[in-house]
């Protein structure tokens, strides 16, 4: 194994090692929300005219919680070996900040996919959505967590305590996932909210994932893919100078 | 080629957001070189700078100016090369809590590239006393076990160049044995070594050479034989019940009851002598013994005061 390959290994070994809160807490987490939305919503309306409430609940909980525990695994496994100290095992080798970005962001991919495949295990007993588009579940899949775990080195990074890690997750993670279709069809809003949410990065990547079950979205999943690649890379740009410059690990 | 090569370090703190002024110099134009297969000593009181020369060499710092050769491996320019040949094992006392002992020590192999490195890391575990925890979380380990174990991390890529920052502070008698015994034996095998300590006598035994730090700047660099010659070459020494008299007491070095003077021949140690008698106290346990390293450095502490009205607040800047 090369120095990144390393660093990857080391921190997917790191969340399986506490598996039962890292992929199996989630998973419950959305089979408690696939019970009580699907029970309550259930016989509703159908969602683009063809597709059951709890069939189309399943992909936005798979992606939500993609998308969650990417942001996790990086921004938590950063914050705690910064305040642990045990970051410095880390800062005194030759790895460059690519070999850092890579090995954080890849293994924040391993979770997100994990911990979504669960969830898709579980949930796909209440409603089975189907397959039209495989390949377009697994683009939106891999690249919103490679989002969100760039993003969690970010926070994970600029974050110096917990609480301000929490402030991050609890007051932009939680609401623009909430807020981004995971539970409804924005066509169902009214027209300022359906505008609202397409300023909303994460609605594209749940938008363009569901395209993938359904066939059907709210917009095309190409200009989600587009603005979903465009966020992906912003986001990178902006990780990776923070690596290169050691933002707040080398003083 | 030196191992180590220190080319007119500086380094200033940025003042604090509520503290308007020019900030802290932690470090003034610090150079000298360490020549391979050293045993160097780095010694200076809390908040010298000492911990930050050391940051500043192993990549977790930057310095405002000058710059730090390993090798001839720019630490800043060239950091993968100066990281390979660098082992550092870091004062303070982490570790990762996800992992083994075996596992944390192939991990940190991994991170410098090597595989199979399963000889290696047992020679290692057996040579600091580590081979029987081999298999045991880091989280259940004693402080002494894990300090131990921080030194294997440092060494896994066998570092032409190994530097232990206070590496004996709150450690019991066996580590320190333990650890000596390992560090000089690489040290004989070719390995320089960078050694910084409160523990005088450790770093008499033990370094060929040594700098002193206050301050900020080096205020002693000479091999440890000439700096002890340099010294007064004898002290007085003896035991009293009462305090001495003030003018005696700022000549002298006082622990408790136990009171030390300098003295540089037999003169000075009657006039000591006398004027303690005249004082109407009375010299216990009288001995004179040779000067150690810790007459030396008290002494390049008391001389060489360098003018710098914050100097007090080094110490938490440097950490």
């Amino acid at each position: 194994m090369t120095g990144w390959q390393t660093l990857f290994y080391k921190e997917v070994l790191r969340f399986w090692k506490v598996g039962f809160q890292t992929v199996g807490a989630p998973i419950l987490t959305a089979v408690l929300y696939m019970l009580i939305f699907g029970h309550v919503l259930q016989g509703n309306a159908l969602v683009y005219g063809k597709v059951s409430y709890t069939a189309f609940l399943v992909p936005g909980l798979v992606m939500m919680s993609v998308l969650q525990n990417s942001f996790a695994n990086s921004s938590s496994s950063l914050i705690q070996s910064k305040i642990m100290g045990s970051l410095v095992f880390v800062l005194l080798t030759p790895l460059s900040h690519w070999d850092w970005f890579w090995a954080y962001v890849g293994s924040s991919v391993v979770r997100g996919l994990m911990v979504g495949l669960g969830v898709f295990a579980v949930t796909a007993f209440f409603g089975q959505p189907g397959f039209v588009a495989p390949l377009w579940i697994v683009v939106f899949a891999v690249l919103g967590s490679a989002m969100l775990g760039a993003l969690g080195v970010i926070a994970g990074l600029w974050a110096e305590k917990f609480d301000q890690m929490a402030t991050f997750q609890n007051f932009i993670i939680m609401p623009m996932t909430f807020l981004s279709g995971v539970f409804y069809s924005i066509h169902s809003l009214p027209p300022f909210w359906q505008e609202v949410s397409h300023l909303n990065p994460f609605f594209y990547m749940i938008d363009g994932f569901r395209y993938g079950f359904f066939g059907v979205s709210d917009v095309s999943p190409w200009l989600s893919l587009g603005l979903v690649l465009a966020a992906f890379l912003a986001i990178s740009a902006v990780a990776v100078n923070l690596l290169r410059t050691g933002y707040k690990i080398r003083h | 080629m030196p191992a180590i090569s220190f080319q007119s370090v500086s380094k200033t703190y940025p003042a604090a957001r509520n503290q308007p002024g020019p900030g802290l110099k932690a470090l003034d134009s610090v150079s000298f070189d360490i020549q391979p297969g050293e045993f160097f000593g780095l010694l200076g009181p809390n908040g010298a700078g000492k911990t930050t020369l050391i940051s500043i060499l192993a990549g977790l710092s930057r310095a405002s100016s000058g710059r730090v050769l390993v090798h001839g491996s720019d630490v800043v320019g060239d950091y993968a090369q100066a990281r390979r040949k660098l082992g550092i094992v870091p004062q303070e006392l982490v570790f990762d809590p996800f992992f083994t002992v075996r596992e944390a020590l192939r991990i940190q192999s991994g991170y410098f590239g090597i595989q199979n490195n399963g000889a290696w890391i047992d020679e290692l575990l057996e040579n600091l006393g580590l081979a029987d925890k081999a298999h045991a979380n880091m989280r259940q380990l004693s402080g002494g076990m894990k300090r131990r174990v921080l030194v294997a991390q440092a060494l896994v890529h066998r570092p032409q160049v190994i530097v232990l920052d206070e590496p004996t502070a709150g450690v019991d008698v066996e580590l320190r044995q333990t650890l000596w015994q390992f560090v000089a034996r690489l040290n004989r095998e070719g390995s320089t070594v960078l050694l910084t300590t409160h523990y005088l006598e450790e770093a008499e035994a033990l370094c060929s050479r040594i700098a002193m730090l206050k301050q900020g700047r080096v205020v002693a660099l000479a091999p440890t034989s000439e700096l002890l010659s340099a010294a007064s070459s004898n002290v007085l020494r003896f035991k009293i019940d009462s305090e001495l008299p003030m003018h005696l007491a700022r000549q002298a070095r006082i622990t408790g009851r136990i009171v030390q003077f300098p003295a540089q021949d037999a003169h000075d140690i009657e006039r000591y002598l006398a004027a303690v008698r005249e004082a109407g106290l009375v010299a216990q346990d009288v001995e004179i013994r040779k000067a150690d390293l810790e007459d030396v450095f008290l002494e390049a502490m008391k001389e060489k005061d360098v003018k710098q009205p914050m100097a007090t607040d080094l110490a938490g800047a440097a950490k």
